[in-house]
């Protein structure tokens, strides 16, 4: 036993080295325990993209693909439909699809790459439920537009190119996911144009 | 024999001074009514939902593939399965029916109000906790109502701006809700829950022993020490640490008295548990909802989502506000501010008894608002019912924000020294 006096600021220092070399230790502890958390290797490996032949589907029809476990909605538009996207405007959000909920060659009026196939998550940009698909008695929920999908869970609505109307609860367009053509007929979801 | 038994124990783990310090020499106020059988009944629901939840992790599968038959199995072909698995789900509702008394007798008599600040956030706290426990466990049996009410509740969290995408992959650990997420709520929801649950009730009640109990009328049954002539002080034998410190008036030993009364209340509360348990397991499409009894499918929602009743009055604030982070903030933000009430009201008569009109009038409109809100979130989303769970949100957060202001300089009836009956 040695009688050296008392050095509190040397004792000091210690405490606070060892607070902090404790505090790094238990970061780095949680690190295997959040990052667990993460989608695993397998559930990455089933994001793998998805053909899907368009040439059956008639007009006015909806099919739908599934991506990554997500509904995709492909919707043969008719000539009618494409040309009356632009009519009910004033009353969209995102009219003009300024918000990145689409790859950049989908950027357009249609928001597709054929004005005629609509390809988008069936996903409500609200919390993530399934909007229903309104081929005709849409007019129920927006007056003057026939054509539309609305959500069941808590009634946002969307025109037949995804976009949102105004004084619903989704607050953005539905997401048009990667797709490409690789043939006439055959769509590939989750390739976007250019990238295979 | 056993006294020395006894004897011996005490000499190395404080048994016989814990149990009279807590319950045979515990002093409680001598008028608890009705109200106060809601603490004990929701230990006694706490105790069934683990015993039986333990119970049924014997037969349950937690996986994307095996969930879903497991139950029917347990329904089916387990001895009791049936049984066990309705003590479990009633035993649900049963919970937040009693913890939502519980609550609001604390609102009623000001139980909330200093000292007990601590104690009622430990309460919250355990509500809080509750309520994670109770949504994680209903994806469990991994139905379409299951599936697509995690996928609701998780997709909130992708409100939060900039992280909030990555936040709700991370929850899910899939792209979808799937398997991943399945197995990792079945962990939270039978080990780190109730884990957490049980020390938060430990908590409560230790704050609460340190505080001593409210009561109807709100008065103080210890008085400071020497302030009370002996022969006005109640007759029981109290634990020193309360009477070395207090004069304690007009109180009783929680045993026997109290535990005995409990006895009713349990007695009259499980005839009507098992009257629902044995005659209406699904509460009527509430506690079990019909799309749940189809398998968890990705691809399709049910026509209606609603939540099981007891996050009703919650949903329905969510889905009233107009945007989507505005809503999910309001919907959190309805239960901070139940967490902040000791700090809302300024007053310092506890009892509604008296407390202004104009408070007893606020409670009142609180109650109703929190019952529709309740009612409105069982309900579709049509615009009449949409106005009127905006007027009750109003309600809703208006009962916070009125008891800031008057409560300052209410007028409020003389509170009487002692309790009079």
């Amino acid at each position: 036993m040695s009688n050296v006096p008392v050095n509190n600021g040397r004792r000091r220092f210690l405490t606070a080295a060892t607070a902090v070399v404790g505090g790094a230790g238990v970061v780095g502890v949680a690190v295997p325990f959040i990052g667990s958390w993460n989608p695993s290797a397998r559930a990455k490996a089933a994001g793998a993209p998805v053909e899907v032949n368009v040439g059956k589907i008639e007009p006015g029809q909806l099919i739908r693909a599934e991506w990554r476990g997500k509904p995709v909605y492909v919707v043969r538009r008719t000539e009618a439909t494409v040309n009356g996207l632009a009519k009910h405007d004033d009353q969209l959000r995102d009219p003009n699809s300024e918000k990145a909920q689409q790859p950049s060659y989908a950027t357009n009026a249609y928001r597709s790459i054929k004005p005629e196939f609509l390809v988008a998550l069936g996903v409500c940009t609200h919390l993530g439920c399934a909007p229903t698909y309104h081929g005709g008695d849409f007019d129920q929920f927006v007056e003057g537009v026939s054509e539309g999908f609305f959500c069941p869970c808590h009634g946002s609505k969307f025109d037949m190119a995804g976009r949102v109307f105004q004084g619903v609860p989704a607050p953005l367009n539905l997401v048009v996911p990667e797709h490409s053509f690789t043939s006439e007929d055959t769509l590939l979801i989750g390739v976007g144009q250019g990238d295979a | 024999m056993l006294t020395n038994f006894m004897a011996w124990i005490d000499k190395r783990l404080p048994v016989t001074d814990a149990w009279n310090k807590h319950v045979a020499q515990y002093p409680a106020p001598k008028n608890f009514n009705f109200w106060y059988f809601f603490g004990s009944l929701a230990m006694l629901v706490l105790v069934n939902q683990i015993l039986t939840g333990i119970w049924l992790t014997m037969s349950y599968e937690p996986s994307g593939d095996g969930a879903f038959a497991s139950v029917e199995y347990i329904m089916r072909d387990v001895d009791y399965g049936w049984l066990l698995r309705y003590m479990h789900s009633t035993g649900a509702s049963a919970f937040f029916i009693v913890v939502y008394m519980h609550m609001m007798r604390g609102l009623m008599y000001g139980s909330y109000q200093k000292p007990r600040e601590l104690l009622w956030i430990f309460g919250m706290l355990i509500f809080l906790v509750l309520m994670a426990e109770a949504f994680m466990g209903y994806l469990l049996p991994w139905g379409n109502m299951s599936y697509w009410g995690a996928q609701v509740i998780i997709s909130l969290f992708g409100a939060i701006p900039v992280i909030g995408d990555d936040l709700t992959l991370w929850i899910r650990g899939d792209y979808v809700i799937s398997g991943a997420t399945l197995n990792r709520f079945f962990a939270l929801h039978v080990i780190a829950m109730p884990l957490v649950l049980v020390i938060l009730v430990f908590l409560h009640i230790l704050a609460l022993h340190e505080v001593g109990s409210n009561n109807p009328e709100g008065t103080d049954v210890k008085k400071p020490k020497g302030s009370v002539p002996v022969e006005e002080q109640s007759k029981f034998t109290f634990h020193k640490q309360y009477t070395d410190k207090y004069d304690i008036v007009d109180a009783i030993p929680f045993h026997p008295y109290y535990s005995v009364k409990d006895i009713m209340g349990v007695a009259g509360f499980l005839i009507l548990f098992c009257w629902v348990m044995f005659f209406a397991p699904e509460g009527g499409g509430y506690f079990m909802e019909a799309p749940n009894f189809e398998p968890a499918n990705g691809l399709k929602t049910p026509e209606h989502i609603a939540p099981v009743w007891y996050f009703g009055p919650f949903y329905t604030i969510l889905r009233v506000i107009p945007d989507k982070l505005l809503g999910a903030i309001g919907m959190f933000s309805a239960i901070i501010v139940l967490f902040l009430v000791p700090w809302f009201d300024r007053g310092v008569v506890k009892s509604v008894k008296y407390r202004s009109k104009l408070h007893l009038l606020n409670l009142i409109q609180f109650s109703v608002c929190f019952v529709v809100l309740g009612a409105l979130g069982t309900l579709p989303a049509t615009p009449l019912y949409n106005n009127i769970g905006i007027i009750a949100t109003f309600g809703y957060f208006g009962f916070f924000v009125a008891l800031w202001f008057y409560s300052k300089n209410e007028k409020c009836k003389p509170v009487p020294e002692r309790v009079s009956h």
